[in-house]
């Protein structure tokens, strides 16, 4: 291509401006709402103070919401991987020619609506359900014994909401093993089982850790599968605080605060996870 | 080359005559993942099995969420409940703009990222990446207090706003994948054969990368039309499909909701099935 050097600011602009304004620059307004005196009001308007005491507040009241998010969360996405990997592997290494058609019945449980499959799923682990009743007949449940309303629940509709966001990206990174590396490490004698320890999965670490964070990340701020499936105070989640402390409450810098910790856990968290994982090309 | 080798197919086993019962335990153990990936997709669908099934329920209150009677009725009648059909309205509006928006304003980032290089390229894709690792609640609720403070009135404007704003980066991901792709030497071949830089752009590029394109704006439809905590904050009083189930939820669910979900898992399904099999066939013809 000739040099046109103000070419590619020509086809950014639009997409910058967007982003600048109704992504980067709330990000900023939500810091300084949560620095805002508590005792204003959306109606007669709140006074900045640099009321940095909203955060301890904020944590001191909610810290076993914030808890029970990232642990739900992280719960979670354990499940997904293990459910996902077999899966994206077959379709990688053992599918054929219906390897695009496995692709589609991966994403296609995901077009019906994500609330109207979450209530689905209401139905499924409800008190009167076979799956219910399965249980209570093998003994696993106690009689009274129930899984709608319980961090099960939960955790079980928050494993199953996600699927698609770990499948494909395991699947993508699978899919660019060359299989000679595999027959290899068979060649040179390693059982089919180390050859899955030593080759397979780390050359599929790029996929795990992709699709743990885009897995990790919707999960621990999601409050719908916590409001349909857990039924109650028991089981509510970091974004069921928020949403009602801007929605319900109107306690603006105090939901602010929470809202921006949430995002400064969740940023520390990727860092610190993918220098871990070392790898830093995914961004 | 030697001629022994060259009559063997490659596939073939040249080092290794595994045993019987060798062969066995791979057939067994290669089958054994595809089965478990089978069991696997089974749960995957196990929801959407409910959601067909409940769509031809007659419940017996509003109230109960299990298999009663066998009906035609909700489909029949699916815009019986008072405002859902308005609700879907609502979304398929929303959602057909934004996928507009959002593919327009994304192919072109895509294309400044892939095809260029400039000055703060790394910037722009972090600003692209940071949308897709935020979590939807700190997306909605921030875009809420900057709306507030700016006394702009909640509604459809902003959801449009926002369904743009968290689509553009799936967009710009899923055409760059395309673009990346590309066969840099089909650009050249059709510079050599005298096409000047827009007609290699229009006839070679922009069909070769069309079906990036085209799944990215899948995508952001499927993105805008199924978001609920983000439209959540930003609403207003406006109400679409998933704030209408949500509330819904509270009250009592109909059954018409299962329709509307029924309805759109098939008319998804047809459409990638399509898109499949016009890649396959485009495929074969291109050899």
């Amino acid at each position: 291509m000739r040099t046109r050097r103000w070419l590619p600011y020509a086809l950014l602009i639009p997409g910058i401006l967007w982003l600048a304004i109704f992504f980067i620059a709330p990000m900023f307004n939500l810091g300084a709402t949560s620095l805002y005196d508590p005792n204003g009001s959306l109606d007669t308007g709140y006074r900045m103070t640099f009321h940095v005491a909203n955060y301890g507040d904020a944590l001191s009241q909610y810290y076993p919401q914030f808890l029970r998010s990232f642990s739900y969360a992280g719960i979670a996405t354990i499940s997904a991987l293990i459910i996902a990997y077999p899966l994206a592997y077959a379709i990688a290494f053992k599918s054929g020619r219906w390897k695009n058609f496995l692709l589609v019945l991966v994403i296609a449980p995901f077009f019906t609506s994500f609330l109207v499959r979450t209530l689905a799923w209401t139905a499924i682990l409800g008190d009167n359900s076979t799956f219910v009743h399965f249980l209570h007949t093998i003994h696993l449940l106690g009689p009274q014994g129930r899984i709608l309303a319980t961090p099960v629940a939960v955790i079980t509709g928050l494993t199953y909401n996600f699927l698609p966001f770990m499948t494909l990206p395991l699947y993508a990174s699978l899919e660019k093993i060359d299989p000679r590396l595999i027959e290899a490490s068979s060649d040179l004698y390693a059982s089919a089982f180390t050859g899955f320890r030593k080759v397979t999965v780390p050359l599929s670490l790029p996929g795990v850790v992709a699709g743990t964070l885009l897995t990790f990340i919707p999960a621990s701020g999601d409050y719908i599968n916590a409001t349909l499936l857990g039924q109650g105070a028991r089981t509510s989640m970091i974004g069921n605080v928020i949403d009602s402390a801007f929605l319900v409450r109107l306690a603006y810098p105090l939901a602010a605060a929470l809202s921006f910790m949430l995002m400064a856990a969740i940023v520390g968290i990727v860092i610190f996870y993918i220098r871990r994982a070392g790898t830093e090309e995914l961004v | 080359m030697p001629t022994a080798t060259s009559t063997r197919s490659p596939s073939q086993p040249v080092l290794k005559t595994p045993s019987q019962i060798h062969r066995a335990r791979v057939w067994f153990r290669s089958h054994l993942i595809l089965l478990v990936g089978i069991v696997v997709l089974g749960y995957m669908f196990l929801p959407v099995f409910v959601v067909v099934a409940l769509s031809f329920n007659e419940p017996k209150s509003r109230l109960t969420y299990t298999f009663d009677k066998f009906t035609f009725n909700n489909w029949l009648h699916p815009c019986q409940v008072g405002d859902m059909c308005t609700a879907v309205g609502t979304s398929l509006k929303i959602g057909i703009l934004a996928t507009i928006g959002a593919t327009l304003i994304g192919t072109l980032m895509a294309f400044a990222i892939v095809r260029h290089r400039f000055r703060g390229r790394a910037v722009t894709n972090l600003l692209v990446f940071l949308p897709m690792a935020s979590p939807e609640v700190v997306m909605g609720s921030s875009l809420l207090t900057l709306f507030v403070a700016a006394k702009f009135p909640l509604g459809f404007w902003t959801i449009l706003i926002a369904h743009i704003m968290f689509c553009i980066s799936f967009v710009v991901v899923t055409v760059k994948a395309r673009l990346a792709g590309l066969d840099p030497r089909l650009e050249q071949a059709a510079m050599d054969l005298y096409a000047d830089e827009w007609q290699t752009f229009r006839r070679i590029t922009l069909p070769l990368v069309m079906p990036g394109i085209v799944s990215a704006a899948l995508l952001a439809f499927s993105l805008s039309f199924d978001d609920f905590i983000v439209t959540n904050f930003n609403s207003g009083s406006t109400v679409t499909f998933p704030m209408f189930v949500w509330g819904a939820a509270q009250r009592g669910i109909p059954p018409q909701v299962n329709v509307i979900g029924t309805a759109m898992f098939l008319f998804a399904l047809t459409l990638v099935l399509i898109s499949q099999l016009l890649g396959a066939r485009r495929r074969r013809r291109l050899g």
